[in-house]
């Protein structure tokens, strides 16, 4: 029963911080919405017992990529500013796009039966996680996690050389 | 904790935070803003994968760990997008996306 009631009390932040944060004129109030939103999630990975994956989710996107999104607000746009909105024609085949979809969608999900299987309450342990993270037998993750690690890295120095400042032979060619 | 709490509850929600991105995407023109209805869709699908693991498949962790991969991922798509919006604002004292047309034929 306390579990239902904190499932809606999530599941209604998800719902009203998202339509908010697509729909918020002011975009830094819009960044924080989205804050909620993510913080929200973690707590339904906190509720389905994946607390290592909660704890990602908190530092990464809560902690790493709000902050990203709003030092850049503040780089590139006034505190006062408001967001442009598209017309009012877009807006409407936008949401008429979107409900149709999204329609569609739940139907499917309402009306597929997905085999009932009793959800064993194991606590996912971080020293199983770790194990499977750098191991390299059948159910070991090594491949994907160092083909994303050389992702990052290339993705940082990547970014790096593309917000740098540029030099003299470059600005004179954009004149 | 989820004793009482079906798969398609979490499956519901996922549904509509993914088309409200998809909404947020098509009409917003702040290149930030639509950076951040992509990060809405990359989060929904991260709860779908959750929820399928844990329901369907408890004995595995196969879900948890693409989750895991799908926000190492959103996080360097973030860096990069960021790095890119900065280096169009400096060229064009704008990020809206139409006032960058510099490239259209």
């Amino acid at each position: 029963m306390n579990s239902e009631i904190l499932f809606f009390l999530l599941s209604a932040m998800i719902i009203v911080f998202s339509i908010l944060t697509v729909t918020s004129r002011r975009i830094l109030r819009a960044a924080v919405y989205l804050l909620f939103v993510l913080v929200s999630t973690a707590g339904l990975y906190f509720m389905l017992n994946y607390n290592f994956l909660a704890a990602v989710q908190l530092t990464v996107y809560a902690g790493g990529i709000i902050v990203l999104i709003i030092f850049s607000i503040l780089l590139t746009s006034h505190i006062s500013e408001r967001a442009q909105m598209a017309g009012r024609y877009q807006g409407l085949m936008s949401a008429l796009a979107v409900v149709a979809g999204a329609t569609l969608t739940l139907i499917t999900i309402i009306s597929y039966s997905f085999p009932a299987k009793s959800v064993v309450e194991s606590p996912s342990d971080v020293k199983a996680i770790g194990r499977a993270l750098v191991s390299y037998n059948e159910n070991g993750y090594a491949l994907p996690f160092e083909v994303v690690s050389i992702l990052l890295l290339a993705a940082m120095i990547g970014a790096i050389i593309v917000a740098r400042k540029e030099n003299k032979a470059v600005k004179g060619l954009k004149k | 904790m989820t004793g009482t709490i079906p798969l398609q509850y979490f499956l519901i929600i996922s549904t509509l935070m993914f088309f409200t991105g998809i909404y947020g995407f098509l009409t917003r023109k702040n290149l930030i803003t639509m950076l951040m209805s992509i990060e809405l869709i990359l989060n929904s699908v991260n709860i779908n994968f959750v929820a399928f693991n844990r329901y369907l498949y408890p004995e595995n962790l196969h879900g948890h760990f693409f989750s895991l991969i799908v926000i190492a991922v959103a996080a360097a798509e973030a860096a990069v997008a960021i790095a890119i919006i900065i280096n169009i604002y400096r060229n064009f004292r704008s990020i809206d996306v139409d006032k960058v047309d510099e490239m259209k034929f």
